[in-house]
């Protein structure tokens, strides 16, 4: 680039995000920042790490944890918040199980990703949020490509796509009336591949699962899945060994591997340049329906 | 900033840009071509594509099903909102802001167009120059997009003429001298075949100009910020309550215009008062100078009162101040503006309330005719309007700062942003 005076496109997701994540801090009483232990929410972090430093992130980051976790996350995890003195709530769905708020499903295919949003939308009562940040971006799914940096969510957490306030410029209206909450995604505008970019242009650490390794999966409707505690097996399927990574991470029950040997940011940024299924195609909470996104989010979904 | 910051794995540039249309001037078609032919279509949005396009029973595989997101959209086979899409080259990142070009949808199409560096206009090549051309090529004029596009699309349908091109061509350039536009190009496409949409078009051997992706890859858009008048609206003060840090104290922001440094002087509005940057911090560290639009912290070398909505400039280059203000508006609700009327509004990082004092004109987006007589303004409808706020803004016009000379109301009974306001 030959002027003097630009940046690059990850330079400006970047000082877009920043704004966003600031713009929080200073629009609401009582945010947090919800967070996985997956790329996208790991990235966001560190974006606001970058946009208060010196200080220190000024809100908790909230954990909904469906208990269906890859160890690997929950180390990661618990590491980073320890590095950086970050406050950390853990929600978990179990509790919202045993409070008999939500029934865990059964059989082969169970999951409780849906389980989640129940736990998610008390946790933010509970704490009294009026603001949950969340790593969702508008390139994952149709759905999502609708949404705004600052969406507004009623009384109950709905999502109500078709009534959504403009967004012009970099001005955000976070107005609401007692009891409502904002849902805000500081990361809207990046693509899986700015992502795995930034990881590398700011050499931002990540879980292993991300890199190639052997691991014991059972092939199901043509997803690799984790054969592990939490994922059932069906009558005939037998675990093998195969050398996989994960593209994203979810619950072990419905997060799908695909099969890699790339070992390296390099190697990833290329296998992702050149892979022709999106990194949610692998996702089998997607799959349950043609709107199964747009469904859970009307319903206060991450 | 420094080279070493700026150089990133790809050194890509990032340029929005929007697209407004119907379904018949072949828009989705358009970007579903520019998302296929990038490689930005995966298997798994094919094969679901597919799937819907045989549910809706026409027969081929319909790229526009791509574009419609939300299961109202898909079942009415229209689309409701501003879409944001993504693609990217080896030289350029790309967001499109997809919005419905139907009369009813004016807002969707200022919301899109607030943060284009680049419009796509649509004209079919057999209709020539609509109504609809001419409403967004106003709105394209009015929101400042630096750049437009048009494309005139099915040349297929009309044998690939050059008259057809040329017409619709001289006709727009007429529309452009009413209008305040400095950049126009015309490219004449078929979105449906793939001609100089990506690949070059043979049947047309009389263009011997770009292509639509040669264009979007290579249209100057460096210059689209301004550089030279320095605004920086404080957004967040930064105290860290850290042992190492314990005097510290920054101003975080993004920068709206020029190019700050270390030991500048600067003042401080509203009060006036000045100092001198004593540094400019980013997470790496400190850094000599930062200019827009980048996310940084600034400190001061006096410690003097300043908090969020404050603006620090540079000595030149003042921005004009008072209560108040003449600007256009695009009303976005519902419910009719209520002449002397209040409402909260947001400006930079500030936070304000304003009357409406007076409508000078509406404007008839079909005509570009200006009404003095009727002066009611409700939804979809674009204005002319003074209004007077609690407090002196200090601001620019929107000509010549997008950032500074932009305002949004928002009424205080829903908390709905009701109007996009661009100051005069």
């Amino acid at each position: 680039m030959d002027n003097k005076y630009r940046i690059n496109h990850l330079r400006e997701l970047e000082a877009e995000s920043m704004y966003v994540i600031r713009e929080v801090v200073a629009q609401f009483e009582n945010p947090c920042m919800l967070f996985s232990g997956g790329k996208d929410s790991i990235i966001m972090f560190h974006l606001a790490r970058k946009a208060f430093w010196p200080a220190r992130v000024p809100f908790p980051l909230m954990h909904i944890d469906t208990g269906h976790n890859f160890k690997e996350t929950i180390e990661f995890r618990d590491k980073l918040m320890k590095e950086t003195e970050t406050k950390l709530i853990v929600r978990y769905v179990q509790d919202s199980i045993d409070e008999g708020k939500v029934v865990d499903e059964t059989g082969v295919n169970s999951s409780r990703n849906i389980l989640q949003t129940t736990t998610l939308l008390d946790g933010i009562e509970a704490m009294k949020f009026d603001c949950a940040m969340g790593g969702g971006r508008r390139d994952e799914e149709k759905a999502r490509a609708k949404e705004r940096f600052f969406s507004h969510r009623d009384e109950f957490g709905q999502w109500d796509p078709k009534n959504q306030r403009p967004e012009l410029w970099n001005m955000f209206n976070g107005k609401k009336h007692m009891g409502e909450h904002f849902r805000v995604f500081p990361i809207s505008n990046w693509t899986e591949m700015d992502v795995w970019q930034y990881i590398m242009l700011e050499n931002i650490p990540i879980p292993n699962l991300y890199y190639s390794h052997e691991r014991a999966v059972v092939v199901r409707d043509g997803t690799i899945l984790a054969a592990g505690e939490f994922v059932e097996l069906k009558e005939g399927e037998v675990p093998e060994i195969r050398v996989v990574r994960f593209r994203t991470i979810g619950d072990m029950t419905c997060t799908g591997a695909v099969a890699s040997e790339a070992n390296s940011l390099e190697e990833i940024i290329e296998e992702v340049a050149s892979t022709r299924i999106t990194e949610r195609g692998g996702r089998y909470d997607d799959k349950r329906s043609e709107a199964a996104m747009e469904d859970r989010k009307k319903e206060g979904y991450f | 900033m420094s080279e070493d910051y700026n150089r990133g794995y790809l050194d890509m540039e990032l340029l929005r840009f929007t697209t407004a249309g119907s379904v018949d001037d072949g828009k989705s078609t358009l970007i579903g071509r520019l998302l296929y032919d990038s490689k930005a279509i995966f298997e798994d949005q094919m094969e679901a594509i597919e799937k819907a396009s045989l549910k809706t029973g026409d027969g081929e595989v319909n790229l526009a099903l791509l574009t419609d997101g939300l299961r109202a959209e898909r079942e009415q086979g229209i689309t409701i909102d501003v879409a944001y899409r993504y693609f990217a080259t080896p030289k350029r990142k790309f967001i499109i802001a997809d919005t419905p070009g139907h009369v009813q949808y004016t807002r969707n199409m200022v919301t899109g167009a607030s943060t284009a560096n680049v419009a796509l206009i649509l004209v079919d090549a057999r209709n020539g120059i609509i109504e609809q051309t001419l409403r967004h090529a106003f709105i394209a004029s009015l929101l400042q997009i630096p750049h437009i596009i048009v494309c005139i699309n099915k040349m297929d349908l009309v044998d690939y003429k050059e008259g057809a091109f040329d017409d619709i061509k001289s006709g727009f350039d007429k529309i452009a001298t009413k209008l305040d536009v400095h950049d126009i190009r015309f490219v004449p496409i078929s979105a449906k075949l793939g001609d100089n949409v990506v690949d070059r078009s043979e049947n047309m051997d009389w263009y011997d100009g770009p292509t639509l992706m040669y264009l979007l890859e290579n249209i100057h858009i460096a210059s689209d910020i301004n550089h030279v008048d320095t605004r920086f609206p404080v957004q967040y003060v930064i105290r860290p309550m850290k042992e190492e840090y314990h005097d510290y104290r920054g101003y975080a922001g993004r920068i709206e215009g020029g190019v700050f440094h270390k030991g500048d002087k600067v003042q401080v509005l509203p009060s006036g008062l000045k100092s001198k940057i004593s540094s400019i911090d980013i997470f790496e560290g400190s850094t000599e100078e930062a200019f827009a639009p980048q996310s940084v912290t600034i400190s001061l070398e006096d410690d003097i009162d300043i908090s969020r909505g404050d603006l620090i400039i540079k000595d030149n280059g003042l921005p004009q101040s008072g209560q108040d203000i003449e600007m256009m508006i695009c009303w976005f609700d519902e419910k009719p503006m209520i002449l002397g009327g209040k409402y909260a509004v947001k400006h930079t990082t500030n936070d304000l309330r304003c009357v409406i004092r007076d409508v000078k004109y509406r404007i008839d987006v079909n005509t570009l005719e200006h009404d003095t007589e009727n002066k009611k303004i409700g939804l979809n409808d674009i204005a002319k309007i003074t209004i007077k706020t609690t407090k002196p803004l200090f601001y620019d016009t929107y000509r010549k700062n997008r950032k500074t000379g932009s305002i949004i109301l928002i009424d205080e009974a829903t908390n709905n942003t009701v109007a996009a306001g661009m100051i005069m």
